[in-house]
């Protein structure tokens, strides 16, 4: 099948749906790929890198569009600006698309693929599960969105992140917030941390307090009992009296940091806002805010899409490109992504996909399947999180322990108690010989005891084969009695002291071979 | 030879025997233990010889002879691989020897006894061919197991722990006959029923152990030889098999002990066999591996700077040690920081790994013991477990229902990634799932393991 890639049309939008190394993987898979002439330029590829790893070069998107069985895109379909028509209309009938949809944004474009007959999977739609982890294209994304905005903000920011004692003086070093710890906001807070900021965190979900302690960031804990976690592992809509408690902690927090960013989202709805035209007016003059939330009006309420402000002497940048920002980065992850996606579509490796509505990962891609939306999908079966199901049987066996009929107190004198009445039963009827005997007993076990201890565990095996070697001593009883009268005795004797010598010899030699062998 | 010089031989012996042993404790002192060992042996058996109840030198030299030739042969030939089942047969000689000597001494009519003492002496004799027979089967059976010959699956009878005291309560009667039959000068019949029944009780005991519990039933035999020398000696009066025997006897008592623990399992409930009896069901795996080609490897680990490498039993089996070998000794000239983590109960033996690393020329300072290296594990870039399941599997720490539930394990899967190189995707010998092979940092290297690191070693090269 032909996959064709076209140039994004989206203002701003530099980047591309597949980079070389991804079409000279894709093409493995037994694909071929077509590309509009220019798609990478944005990026900084040109169409030669793509040339030589045997991708055909289209000179127009009309000719791609109609060649492509199909259609890799970033952006979703829009009004092409040059050829006044919409991409939708150069789909042909029944043709494939792979790109970002948001289906619950876009209705009107859904019922339009779907008029077409198309098969579309949406990159925005890949199901959270450890397996798609690989096709997760909004976290490869955000992961870029998220160092992006450190390094905006560092652009607009007056001073050094890092605190640093000079010549000159002492330089504090930056305060950053990051509000919302999903992937972005811990790429934002890995980024401003390895520049030398000081970072705070926060988020509703409890248990991403160790991921952001574990990037040396501290989590700003709220004195409220409230579990954050929704489904698939996203944040929800939180209750009001929650809401106020943050609102207070953000409140504070903004007069003492000087860089704030945003990342708070909650899937299908718009985001929330958390940082009030009054948090920012307490802000220090020279501070910045980047509001991941852009896109969906915004986490602070003076935030403009795409345009960088000052409000109250504080910058607030309101980008929704910022993986664009990054294009070449941004387009290599991405066209990973997809090649991972064509990798579960085609497993047969022959260049012909296969949307299995039955794999789950493939069936939570998909949102329109031959002309029927099939968005939204069932839940899935799996939870990122799977700590609830291990936490049960846990409960059980902790609530079964044994009811013993002798007290702990008294057991563990049992043992010695049984010791010392054998210790009796033995010395109160055997005769002074056997004592004797039995002193040297017992003593040679300690000393065995004292000795084995110290043996270096990787010279166990040596250990048991010496050990071998020297009971082996077992001959001493044969030799005393293979002199004894009558030939049975002798014959039984001189066969323990053939075997009991095949144990000695065997035993010290083949020690003395894996002795040699360890070597420094 | 005077009665007294050949005890003062028989003290130096046993003090050339315990230095022996404590020259074990690492490996610069070891090889000299060994030759302390060696003479120890030369100067109790030549005191022997030399002493004034051995008249007739025929068979004994004869019998020497062929012994100490087959001996070394077997020692000399053996593949580093089979130390398990060569400690194993020898252990069953020790038995078998143990057996033969306490029915010579049964017959031998020479010795005057009366009274108690007799008495003793023949509780002595009977126990020292109960516990001669049952090393004796039992390492019969455990040499089966590990060679292969028999199935590693362990064999459970209904009612075995009923079947087992069965066979003590039926000991223990035949030992009264034999006491009340020595009397009149009979018991040998009690005496036959009992070596059969010791017989078929180390068969049944061995059996029922599977193939991951075998470090511990091979220590526990060891034990059972030198308690076997012990009650020997106690049999013949003889202080040196005495001290020698007890010194083997806990030796392997120890061994076992700290094999039981490193499986976190009661030493009991090992012996008493079976696995995963009780307790409930363990949670079933599920997830996707994600797999690795051998070049990717290579990728993997030119671009690691730590990298620890865990063996297990599939590396002996596939004799991958000197593969592996190349493969580090590569590495290392690039600069980086490699090393092996050893779990105590990786392969079919104690210390089992360390010889076949050694034999492969690893260094053995690089070669680390779970607890050195356990803690480390956020610094190791890339670790690759050779044929290993249950020595890394997470679910002994998190599932309180594993079969394997608080056994110690290497947390490799710690690291930044996690090569698992195995045949095919089946559970370890222990029949447990790895969640280990489904975690998203776990790449999964399916194929031979002598193969698959041999095209790992060309991608590296090439």
């Amino acid at each position: 099948m032909k996959i064709g890639i076209p140039k994004e049309i989206h203002p701003g939008e530099k980047r591309v749906a597949t980079t070389p190394e991804a079409a000279e993987q894709i093409i493995k898979l037994g694909f071929s790929v077509l590309l509009e002439s220019g798609a990478g330029l944005a990026a900084n590829i040109s169409d030669e890198a793509y040339k030589e790893v045997g991708v055909e070069i289209v000179n127009n998107a009309k000719n791609l569009w109609k060649k492509a069985d199909i259609v890799m895109k970033v952006r979703a379909p829009e009004r092409h600006p040059e050829l006044a028509l919409d991409e939708i209309d150069l789909l042909s009938k029944g043709g494939r698309l792979i790109s970002f949809i948001w289906p619950a944004q876009n209705e009107e474009l859904m019922q339009k693929l779907a008029a077409k007959d198309a098969t579309v999977l949406a990159m925005d739609s890949v199901p959270r599960m450890s397996r798609a982890q690989k096709l997760d294209a909004l976290s490869s994304m955000a992961n870029i969105a998220g160092y992006r905005a450190v390094i905006e903000a560092a652009q607009h920011f007056g001073r050094f992140f890092t605190g640093q004692i000079t010549a000159a003086g002492k330089i504090p070093p930056a305060k950053v917030l990051v509000i919302g710890a999903g992937v972005a906001g811990l790429a934002a807070i890995g980024t401003a941390k390895s520049m030398g900021a000081i970072v705070r965190a926060f988020d509703t979900r409890p248990e991403v307090k160790e991921q952001i302690e574990s990037m040396d960031a501290e989590f700003l804990m709220l004195d409220f009992k409230e579990e954050g976690t929704g489904a698939g592992g996203y944040a929800k809509t939180m209750s009001k009296e929650f809401i106020e408690a943050e609102m207070a902690l953000f409140a504070r927090q903004a007069m003492e940091v000087d860089i704030i960013i945003t990342t708070a989202l909650i899937p299908g709805k718009p985001a929330p806002k958390l940082i009030t035209e009054g948090m920012v007016k307490s802000m220090k003059p020279g501070s910045i805010i980047v509001d991941l939330a852009a896109e969906q009006g915004g986490n602070c309420a003076l935030t403009e899409k795409d345009q960088v402000v000052v409000q109250h002497g504080v910058t607030i940048i309101g980008y929704s490109n910022l993986p664009s920002r990054l294009a070449n980065q941004s387009s290599q992850l991405y066209a990973t992504n997809l090649r991972h996606l064509l990798t579960e579509l085609c497993p047969e490796k022959n260049g012909t996909i296969n949307v299995n509505m039955d794999d789950e990962v493939i069936r939570g891609t998909t949102v329109i399947k031959e002309g029927k939306i099939t968005w939204p999908p069932p839940p899935p079966k799996l939870s990122a999180a799977p700590a609830p199901q291990t936490e049960a049987p846990a409960y059980a066996s902790v609530q079964e322990p044994k009811k013993s009929v002798i007290p702990d107190s008294v057991k563990q004198f049992i043992p010695l108690i049984i010791g010392g009445l054998a210790l009796f039963g033995i010395g109160s009827v055997a005769p002074a010989s056997f004592m004797s005997h039995f002193t040297v007993f017992v003593l040679a076990c300690f000393i065995g005891y004292q000795v084995i201890w110290n043996v270096s565990a990787s010279l166990h095996t040596p250990l048991m084969s010496v050990t071998n070697a020297i009971s082996g001593i077992i001959v001493i009883g044969a030799l005393v009695q293979v002199s004894a009268p009558g030939p049975t005795i002798s014959v039984l004797a001189g066969l323990a002291i053939l075997i009991a010598s095949i144990n000695i010899a065997g035993g010290f030699l083949v020690t003395r071979r894996m002795l040699e062998m360890f070597r420094k | 030879m005077s009665h007294s010089l050949v005890t003062m031989s028989y003290i130096v012996a046993t003090i050339l025997f315990i230095f022996s042993l404590s020259g074990l404790s690492n490996q610069e002192t070891a090889r000299r233990g060994n030759y302390y060992g060696m003479l120890g042996m030369a100067i109790a058996i030549i005191a022997t010889a030399l002493s004034a109840s051995v008249t007739s030198y025929a068979i004994l030299i004869v019998a020497l002879l062929i012994g100490g030739a087959i001996g070394a042969k077997a020692a000399l030939k053996v593949e580093m691989t089979q130390m398990p089942e060569l400690v194993a047969i020898m252990h069953s000689l020790v038995g078998m020897a143990a057996v033969l000597v306490g029915y010579a001494n049964f017959m031998d009519a020479s010795t005057t006894l009366s009274g108690v003492e007799k008495n003793i002496h023949e509780v002595e004799i009977y126990i020292g061919i109960l516990i001669g027979a049952v090393t004796f089967s039992g390492s019969v059976i455990a040499f089966g197991k590990l060679s292969e010959r028999i199935s590693g699956k362990p064999m459970l009878l209904p009612g075995r722990h009923w079947l087992n005291l069965g066979l003590l309560i039926a000991a223990v009667i035949l030992g009264r006959m034999f006491l009340q039959q020595t009397e009149t000068g009979g018991g040998t019949l009690p005496l036959l029923l009992m070596t059969v029944i010791a017989l078929a009780f180390g068969i049944h005991m061995v059996m029922a152990i599977g193939g991951a519990d075998m470090p511990v039933v091979v220590s526990m035999l060891n034990s059972y030889s030198g308690w076997a020398a012990a009650a020997t000696g106690f049999m013949l009066s003889n202080d040196l098999l005495i001290v020698t025997g007890a010194l083997v006897g806990s030796s392997g008592a120890i061994l076992s002990y700290i094999m039981c623990r490193a499986m976190n399992r009661n030493f009991i409930s090992v012996i008493a066999g079976g696995f995963g009896t009780s307790g409930g069901e363990a949670a079933v795996i599920e997830g996707e591996v994600t797999p690795i080609s051998a070049e990717e490897t290579a990728q993997l680990l030119l671009d690691a700077k730590n990298i620890m490498i865990i063996p297990g039993y599939g590396m002996a089996v596939a004799q991958a040690q000197h593969t592996v070998n190349e493969i580090t000794k590569l590495l290392r000239d690039k600069g980086k920081k490699v090393g092996f983590g050893i779990h105590p109960v990786a392969g079919r033996m104690p210390g089992h790994m360390n010889v076949l690393l050694a034999e492969a020329k690893v260094p053995y300072d690089i070669v680390y013991e779970m607890d050195e290296i356990n803690e480390d594990w956020g610094h190791v870039d890339v670790s690759i477990v050779i044929g290993a399941n249950d020595i890394v599997n997470p679910s002994a720490l998190d599932d309180p229902n594993s079969p394997i539930a608080g056994m110690p394990v290497l947390e490799c899967w710690k690291g930044e990634t996690t090569v698992v190189l195995k045949r095919s995707m089946a559970s370890g010998y222990a029949g447990v799932g790895n969640p280990l092979f489904v975690l998203e940092n776990t790449r999964m290297l399916f194929g031979d393991a002598n193969a698959t690191m041999q095209a790992v070693l060309k991608a590296l090269k090439g």
